[in-house]
């Protein structure tokens, strides 16, 4: 994708990415905010509109490939991530991105978005995690906190939630971040910044589904609250937050702790490094979850510099058409022992 | 050559333990006789277990195969040499043993723990077990290891070359030359010139030893059989597949992906196509069976030919991408390499039982065009024509083999690759008015526009469509209209695939369907009541789905119909339900091929 960005003769703007399908979500749905900042980035990356496809399984998220006037496929329950494969390995010159939920990407797909992690092919990921199914009507999801009381769990569910950021950066993806749908500017700048990374880039949305689970992330969006709760992580930055950045975290023990800001510590602090961020740290940060004196961190976890499938698959290609050449059927039909008979 | 004796055909099955080596000495036979002209076929017969533990009875690995001076389509039904290299490959095998037929023993291998394993309380080579046989009992592990004395190997190695002694035994008895697997062996074990050397000397000795010994005293000739003219080679039915797939992209111009997941007994295609980089062949060993098909699909989405592979099990779980594929009308093609079940049943053994999953096993209306070959290499051809139909009527195909088929080998002969037509892909074109469901009047196939193709952006998905717009849509008249154009163009393929041809009289008493590889069984079956002045019309069904018209034209002309099929009936339900007549089924479903025998003597109860 980065060598496109030069082509400057594609400049377009946000209509141009506008289908002429009705968008059907709930009002007041955060899905409306995370299609706004796509609109946004799609003329930035400076990909001619026909090279990008949008592919999603099934779910409120899922909708998402038909409000965006590229080429898309809505496909099946948990699935995207099979039919995005097979579309960027088929051709690797296309733009792929994978629209997913809570309950498609880690409960039906688990098997499908682990392993797409682990391979590293070209696409980017949205996961919209509202914690709830939406559109079967409200049951509880994978990432929904135990206890929640929903249609299918009226006494409380019993199931510890996953944690989608873990979960990408344990299964290797190379890029992996999170963002909100109530804070648009931050939102763009991490869509970007993901669909520009050069492998299976992942970006949890926190989303809020005003019918069936509003509220869920009112922490980390309401003004009152989320500057206690909140660390957005930039590059090269230490680990500060608070309303004047008057907390830090300081790793101690093999774990974050939060403690006051001094001004003498600017010399000496750790600084954010997505590029070369150990693993104990950045699952350190993934685990904290805003719940306690720790914030929630925002912002892009990981971003390695890893050689993609779809870039090894077109070099092995090369390599062994170099040692054999290219195919020819009529000697591939006549291998082995033959003979004639007259 | 002295005492030769003449035969028409040789049916001889090679049996020992799963490590003895059995498929690749049944292999070298097989090629060996494919060079010398005679008409064969094969059947590896072997255990779902890798290395069941040594002498016991569920690990006899076996290789059958049929050679005759004829045109033949089966491996043979009882055998006339029967290779059994321990007790428990002679206790197991020893019922497919014709009455006077020849066993060639490893005696050396009849020790007690071997004959305890194999349930004998006493030696069947010392006993009246085997009267009414012609028993050849050889030492062949003490005479290849005293052939191999000056070979430097360990013991373990040269007592693993004890099957090139027992195959030069029988390239004696059936006077076949030495030269073709002499050099295989060579090129086999280029790097390790000790074992290359072990295994011929083992092979010229087992040769040797049946000429110079007086224990055999008639070697016998099977000749060429009388094939049409041409080049040919020895092929099974998973590589003469893979053949006909990478042919159909050729010819379509289309880069050929497939997406699978390791399953007996289809692996080999997956194999198979790994090979090829260098024809653009891009292979996706997916995470499950069920991206497999995802990934096929979203290829096929991206301009490629979209292909998975598996068997019944791995089918099953792809069932909801197949409807998918139906209701976004993407071109794809499944094959589905059938063996025993249901559930993991028999893995390594064939049936014809998944037919009624191929026809019904989706949710919803969601018909599919389903092709099924009919012998080995006839897999090439199959696999050519349901690329050809997916790819020209923007839909997924279902390509119906067998274990039996995938596994088994016959000549092929090699067609021209220049005389194959070439496959037109309904795509639209930059700057054409663009619909996606737009239909094509004739085939109803619709057009697709490839990601990349300026100014046709579109999204297609499972729910169902408009007409011609392929808008979302939930209008009730209009789901009604879509349910029947995706069945009507189902329904025209039928005037784009060959029609099959009625053999013998177009009425009479008694009328065969077939489908798959019975075909081998109801050709031998023809053959063999012909040579009694008896006859019965065939119709052997290429294409199930859709149906041929001619069976419209013939089928109620037939006094009887006899649909045998080796599962409890499938085909069968079809052919009544659409065609409202009596057929009769004649079903055996043990994980083999059917026997020619059974079938005629059942065939002769209706003439």
């Amino acid at each position: 994708m980065i060598e496109t960005l030069a082509q400057k003769e594609h400049k377009y703007t946000r209509e141009d990415f506008s289908s002429d399908q009705e968008v059907r979500w709930c009002p007041g749905c955060g899905d409306y905010s995370i299609l706004a900042q796509m609109k946004r980035i799609l003329p930035e990356l400076g990909v001619k509109k026909e090279n990008i496809v949008f592919v999603s399984g099934i779910g409120c998220s899922s909708r998402f490939p038909y409000y965006v006037d590229t080429y898309g496929l809505h496909g099946i329950h948990g699935r995207a991530p099979a039919l995005a494969s097979g579309i960027k390995l088929a051709n690797p010159d296309l733009t792929v991105f994978i629209i997913t939920g809570d309950g498609d990407a880690l409960s039906i797909g688990g098997n499908h978005f682990i392993h797409l992690c682990r391979r590293n092919i070209d696409v980017t990921v949205l996961l919209f995690n509202n914690r709830i199914y939406g559109l079967t009507k409200g049951q509880y999801s994978p990432t929904s906190e135990r206890g929640k009381i929903t249609k299918s769990s009226p006494y409380g569910s019993l199931e510890e939630p996953f944690n989608p950021v873990k979960l990408a950066l344990a299964a290797g993806a190379g890029f992996v971040a999170r963002s909100v749908d109530r804070d648009p500017k931050h939102l763009e700048a991490v869509l970007l910044e993901a669909a520009q990374y050069n492998g299976t880039s992942f970006v949890e949305i926190y989303q809020n589904c005003n019918i069936f689970n509003d509220g869920a992330f009112e922490r980390f969006t309401n003004v009152k609250t989320k500057f206690d709760h909140v660390l957005y992580m930039n590059n090269d930055d230490a680990y500060r937050f608070g309303r004047e950045h008057e907390k830090q975290l300081v790793w101690e023990d093999d774990r974050f702790s939060v403690k006051e800001w001094r001004e003498k510590d600017a010399d000496h602090a750790e600084v954010h490094q997505p590029e070369t961020i150990s693993d104990a740290r950045a699952i350190a940060l993934a685990d904290m979850d805003g719940l306690d004196e720790r914030p929630l961190p925002l912002g892009v976890f990981r971003k390695r510099d890893v050689e993609t499938y779809d870039t090894l698959l077109t070099k092995q290609i090369e390599e062994v058409k170099k040692t054999k050449g290219q195919g020819d059927l009529k000697k591939l039909l006549h291998a082995g022992n033959t003979w004639q008979v007259k | 050559m002295e005492n030769c004796k003449h035969l028409e055909q040789v049916t001889i099955r090679f049996a020992g333990d799963s490590g003895d080596g059995m498929q690749l000495t049944g292999t070298q036979f097989s090629n060996t006789s494919a060079l010398v002209g005679n008409d064969l076929s094969t059947l590896p017969d072997y255990p779902a277990e890798i290395r069941a533990p040594a002498g016991t009875l569920f690990g006899v690995s076996g290789f059958q195969l049929q050679f005759s001076s004829r045109e033949i389509h089966t491996p043979g039904d009882q055998v006339d040499v029967l290779v059994a290299m321990n007790p428990a490959a002679l206790k197991v095998n020893l019922r497919h043993l014709k009455n006077n037929g020849i066993i060639i023993a490893n005696s050396d291998a009849f020790s007690a723990r071997n004959l305890k394993l194999a349930g004998y309380t006493e030696n069947p080579l010392e006993d009246d077990t085997l009267a009414g046989y012609q028993l050849f009992a050889v030492p062949v592990t003490t005479l290849t290891k005293q052939a191999l004395v000056e070979v430097p190997l360990g013991v373990r190695d040269k007592d693993r070359c004890k099957n090139f002694f027992a195959l030069g035994i029988t390239y004696w008895m059936f006077s076949r030359p030495l030269d073709v697997t002499l050099q295989w062996i060579d090129e086999k074990f280029k790097t390790k010139p000790n074992v290359a050397e072990a295994n011929k000397k083992a092979l010229n000795a087992g040769y040797n030893y049946a000429l110079s010994t007086e224990i055999f005293t008639t070697s016998y000739c099977v000749l060429e059989a009388k094939s049409q003219p041409g080049l040919y080679r020895n092929i099974t039915g998973n590589e003469a597949l893979v053949l006909g797939l990478i042919t159909a992209a050729e010819k379509s111009g289309r880069q050929l992906f497939m997406g699978g997941y390791p399953i007996t007994p289809a692996s080999d295609i997956l194999h198979y196509l790994s090979r090829y980089r260098h024809f653009d062949v891009k292979t996706f060993q997916a995470e499950d069976e069920i991206a497999g098909v995802g990934a096929a699909i979203g290829a096929s989405f991206a301009g490629a030919l979209g292909v998975t592979a598996s068997s019944g099990p791995g089918i099953a779980l792809k069932t909801e991408f197949l409807g998918y594929a139906v209701m976004t009308e993407l071109p794809l093609v499944v094959v589905d390499v059938q063996r025993g079940g249901p559930s993991t049943g028999l893995p390594t053994k064939t049936e014809q039982s998944d037919l009624l999953q191929a026809f019904y096993g989706r949710n919803g209306e969601a018909p599919v065009p389903i092709v099924a070959a009919q012998s080995p290499a006839d897999c090439f051809v199959a696999a050519l024509e349901a690329a050809r139909v997916a790819l020209t009527f923007t839909t997924p195909v279902m390509l119906l083999t067998d274990g039996y088929l995938a596994n088994g080998a016959e000549p092929w002969l090699i067609p021209d690759p220049d005389t194959i037509p070439k496959i037109d892909v309904p795509v639209a074109s930059a700057g054409q008015e663009y619909q996606p469901y737009a239909r094509d009047p004739e085939t109803l196939s619709r057009k697709m526009a490839i990601p990349g193709t300026e100014g046709l952006e579109h999204r297609l998905g499972g729910l169902e469509k408009e007409n011609i717009t392929g808008n979302v849509t939930y209008d009730p008249d209009n789901h009604d209209m879509m349910v029947h154009l995706r069945a009507e163009k189902i329904k025209r393929v039928a005037g784009h695939i060959p029609r099959p041809e009625l053999q013998g009289d177009a009425e009479g008493p008694l009328l065969v369907i077939s489908w798959g590889s019975t075909y081998g069984s109801v050709f031998s079956a023809r053959d063999t009541l012909a040579r009694e002045g008896k006859t019965f019309s065939w119709l052997h069904l290429r294409w199930l789905n859709p149906l041929p018209d001619v069976l419209d034209d013939v089928i109620h002309n037939f006094k009887h119909i006899l649909i045998p099929e080796i599962n409890a009936g499938q085909l069968i339900r079809i052919i009544r339900d659409r065609y409202l007549v009596d057929a009769k089924g004649f079903n055996k479903v043990r994980g083999l091929p059917l026997q020619t025998g059974e079938l005629v003597e059942t065939i002769l109860t209706y003439l």
